[in-house]
């Protein structure tokens, strides 16, 4: 289903996450993948990103907590966690990987932990409304 | 009578008595050889119906006679036995008299009729026998015009006719002389043409106003002339005393007043004279039926003289016929042989004359980027100058007979309107600039952006006409305006082999291109598009030009399957030219913002990657998954794997391409890399492989470079890059530009 085709209240919140700068283009092309052959892509590679990110945190908190100061491990997985999010589009939550990764690698613990709530908290907020949106495509078909 | 007889002085009366005696006897013997005869004579005709009304006659003359014998001896004394026989041969007599009185009152008029009637019969039996003289010689004459009518129809020919109609009229009609007088060609004069008896017929001729002549003219009859009259006198010797002469009219047609319908009276003014002369020793006289005869016999000549005058003319006009075809198939072969002749000189003449002015355009251009005098500059320049030009004149002869003899294609791509007119405004700005004119581009807005259509040759007709503009302006300026023609107002009525068709995937493209400038006279428009000829005064000193673009123009618009024409309000009012061509309009619109990296014949918007074997290595799961979609999406068969072990392992010769992810932290993408190079030794066989990264950094190309990548994208990728990179990279084994 195109994003204009989705009925009033999905496509506004559609435009609202875009507008917002919580999604940019690369969403777009995830749409642009769905087709007759795939007709529910995105959700899928969202719900992958999620399940995926949600180890990758995991793996990101345990780090912390065990050897905060292996900043080559922390930027490896945040690189494969930035790498995700530019792959769904998700704009907020990849600025904050980057912004993480800036302080890696000039070994800024809390800079670190800082940046990393931040991103755990646009991740959830994310996952949240791509929830919410995706709930209303569902209702819509 | 009783027997008293008179005494009677006999010496006086002796002789008188004697007389009377000899009287009786003859009258006796009279009355008895007369029905003697009679009776002889009817025995001997067997025809008299009255026998016995002579019978009864000859009975009283017989009777009669008897009474007169026997009154001879009653003169004297005599006995009574005589006079008994008297009296019984008296009263027969007397009985017989009274019965044939009786009966001719019945019979003469009987023979009076018989008379009547025999003079009656007499007279028609003279009338039938003139009758049947007159159809006997009516007959006669048919049989000979008839007889005449087949011989002289017998031929076509002129001569032949004309000599037999003489030879068999003059063997019917027993004549001496018989000649034809022809009209002369001038019409004033009749020439002797032909006769009977003279072989050659010396060239008389006698002048046509001749009373004569226009008295048997006026008549369709045979006239009678005096045998003195010129036309009758065909021998020049002599003082011959003709017979009877007789002439009458042939009409002749008159080859040009030839109808069919109105046949003979109304357009035949010509006539010849036949002229017919009877012996001379005999005292015959003209018959009405001989005249007849020859009046038939001119009309059959007529006919067939006509007849003969028909064969004639139309055996000359396929003469010419024949003729004229063979001179065609002449100039045609003639013509063929020179275009054969022309096309050969031509082909040659291009390869020997370009070479040299591609040598010295070279050389010059070389030449200028050397060290030279401004004096050495400005020489170079107009060496260059001049051999562009004279490159330029060679280019547009050859184009110009190319496209004449249709050898000329045109070359379809799908290029960009708008940029086509801009870019053509922009090399005419300088000039335009140069002379302070203004050059104003006006594009419609419902035209559209890509078209189908042959660009090179689109460019050259604007920049032709635009140059043109600007060329024959002084001052003001140039407007270019472009639009799509609506199809009723295509059909023009100066273009009648202009012939618009309507249909989904094309347009009409209308430009008009108008100027300031001096305007053309309305006369000379026609002349503008023949080639070579320039129109007079030229008043500017730089319009040269061979005349040959506004020719070469309306060739390549015709091609187009368009149509140029100039309009003009007269000389200072400046001119519009205007055309129109019929573009295409490309396939698929949405393909229509990509800018085309390289031009090739028919650029592919679309390769088809349906089954297109590849293999993505990733190891962060969201981004293969992306991948992978993508390239499903563009149809390829795809396999992902997370681990360069299992990529070296799966990728086998079925595989096109390889999309290596370089920013993998665990994995080493240039590692992988070499080793599949290493599993495949033959280049045919390898893969390719494509790097995907985010990082923008200049060294990750090299590197990739290094290890033999045949290319690196860009993340975030998008349908359309992927594509490109996919078509990139099947078409010409490398990414042109690595995104």
């Amino acid at each position: 289903m195109e994003g204009n085709q989705l009925p009033c209240q999905a496509s506004y919140m559609r435009n609202a996450l875009f507008n917002q700068g919580y999604l940019d283009d690369q969403f777009l092309q995830l749409e642009d993948l769905q087709d007759e052959a795939n007709p529910h892509f995105v959700e899928e590679v969202v719900k992958l990103f999620y399940s995926d990110s949600a180890r990758l945190i995991r793996n990101i908190e345990l780090t912390l907590e065990n050897t905060p100061s292996d900043f080559e491990k922390l930027d490896n997985i945040m690189h494969q966690y930035k790498g995700s999010s530019s792959s769904i589009g998700a704009k907020k939550v990849k600025k904050e990987c980057t912004q993480f990764q800036e302080y890696c690698e000039v070994e800024n613990i809390d800079g670190c932990l800082r940046t990393f709530q931040e991103v755990k908290q646009e991740h959830a907020s994310l996952k949240r409304k791509l929830e919410n949106y995706f709930q209303l495509v569902r209702e819509a078909r | 009578m009783d027997c008293n007889c008179f005494e009677s002085p006999w010496p006086a009366d002796e002789l008188l008595m004697k007389y009377q005696y000899i009287s009786d006897f003859f009258i006796a013997l009279a009355y008895f050889s007369i029905p003697l005869e009679l009776i002889y004579f009817v025995k001997k005709s067997a025809v008299f119906p009255y026998r016995w009304v002579l019978v009864q006659f000859g009975a009283f003359i017989v009777l009669c006679g008897a009474t007169h014998l026997i009154n001879l001896w009653t003169f004297n004394m005599h006995t009574r036995t005589v006079a008994v026989v008297m009296t019984t041969a008296k009263g027969l007599t007397a009985a017989v008299s009274c019965a044939t009185a009786l009966m001719l009152v019945h019979i003469i008029p009987d023979l009076l009729s018989v008379k009547t009637r025999e003079l009656f019969l007499k007279n028609k039996a003279a009338e039938l026998d003139r009758e049947m003289g007159l159809i006997r010689t009516q007959e006669e004459t048919g049989r000979h015009v008839r007889m005449l009518t087949h011989e002289i129809r017998s031929t076509l020919d002129r001569h032949t006719i004309l000599k037999t109609t003489l030879v068999e009229l003059g063997r019917t009609l027993g004549l001496e002389e018989c000649a034809i007088w022809m009209p002369a060609r001038t019409g004033l004069e009749l020439n002797l043409a032909y006769t009977l008896h003279q072989q050659n017929p010396v060239g008389l001729s006698v002048p046509i106003q001749l009373p004569v002549i226009n008295q048997v003219f006026n008549t369709s009859r045979a006239v009678k002339i005096s045998p003195s009259s010129p036309v009758a006198r065909l021998r020049s010797s002599g003082p011959h005393m003709l017979g009877e002469v007789v002439a009458v009219r042939v009409p002749l047609l008159h080859l040009s007043n030839f109808h069919i319908h109105d046949w003979p009276e109304l357009s035949t003014k010509r006539y010849a004279l036949m002229v017919l002369m009877l012996p001379s020793d005999s005292a015959r006289q003209w018959h009405v039926h001989e005249l007849e005869l020859v009046e038939v016999v001119a009309d059959q000549v007529a006919v067939a003289l006509s007849h003969a005058a028909i064969l004639e003319e139309s055996m000359r006009a396929r003469d010419l016929l024949m003729q004229q075809n063979v001179a065609l198939d002449l100039a045609r072969r003639e013509a063929e042989t020179a275009v054969h002749a022309r096309n050969d000189f031509l082909a040659v003449m291009n390869h020997e004359m370009r070479t040299p002015i591609h040598a010295i355009i070279a050389l010059s251009s070389l030449l200028q980027e050397t060290e030279l005098s401004p004096e050495q500059r400005l020489m170079v320049e107009t060496i260059l100058k001049s051999s562009n030009l004279l490159a330029t004149l060679i280019n547009d002869v050859l184009d110009l007979s190319r496209l004449e003899d249709g050898s000329l294609q045109l070359e379809i791509g799908t290029f960009n309107l708008h940029s086509l007119f801009r870019e053509v405004l922009n090399l005419i700005k300088p000039i335009a600039a140069v002379k302070k004119l203004y050059v104003t581009l006006i594009l419609s807005p419902d035209l559209i952006e890509y078209a189908v259509g042959d660009e090179k040759r689109l460019m050259q007709v604007l920049l032709n006409v635009v140059g043109n503009a600007i060329k024959f302006t002084k001052e003001g300026g140039v407007t270019v305006s472009a639009f799509v023609a609506k199809f009723e107002s295509l059909r023009d009525p100066r273009a009648p082999d202009f012939c618009p068709t309507h249909s989904d995937n094309h347009f009409y493209l209308r430009v008009e291109v108008k100027d300031t400038g001096s305007g053309i006279n309305p006369q000379e428009i026609p002349k503008l598009f023949m080639k070579f000829v320039q129109s007079q005064p030229l008043a500017t000193k730089n319009s040269g030009g061979s005349g040959l673009g506004l020719a070469i123009c309306k060739r390549f618009v015709n091609l187009m399957e368009g149509h140029i024409w100039i309009e003009s309000d007269g000389l200072g009012r400046g001119s519009t030219v205007i055309f129109i061509v019929k573009l295409g309009i490309p396939a698929r619109l949405n393909e229509s913002n990509l800018p085309f990296l390289h031009k090739g014949p028919g650029n592919q918007i679309e390769l088809n990657f349906s089954g297109l074997k590849v293999v993505v290595m990733d190891d962060n799961s969201v981004g293969r998954m992306v991948t992978k979609g993508l390239l499903v999406h563009l149809g390829c068969d795809v396999l992902a794997v997370s681990s360069g072990d299992e990529c070296v392992r799966a990728v086998s010769y079925e595989h096109k391409v390889v999309f290596l992810d370089v920013s993998m932290a665990a994995v080493d993408s240039f590692e992988v890399a070499v080793r599949m190079r290493e599993k495949f030794s033959k280049r045919s066989d390898r893969p390719f492989i494509v790097a995907l990264t985010g990082n923008t950094d200049r060294m990750i190309k090299e590197n990739c470079r290094r290890v033999g990548m045949d290319g690196v994208i860009l993340k975030p990728v998008s349908v359309d890059k992927m594509r490109r990179v996919l078509s990139d990279l099947l078409e010409h084994g490398y990414l042109v530009e690595s995104q």
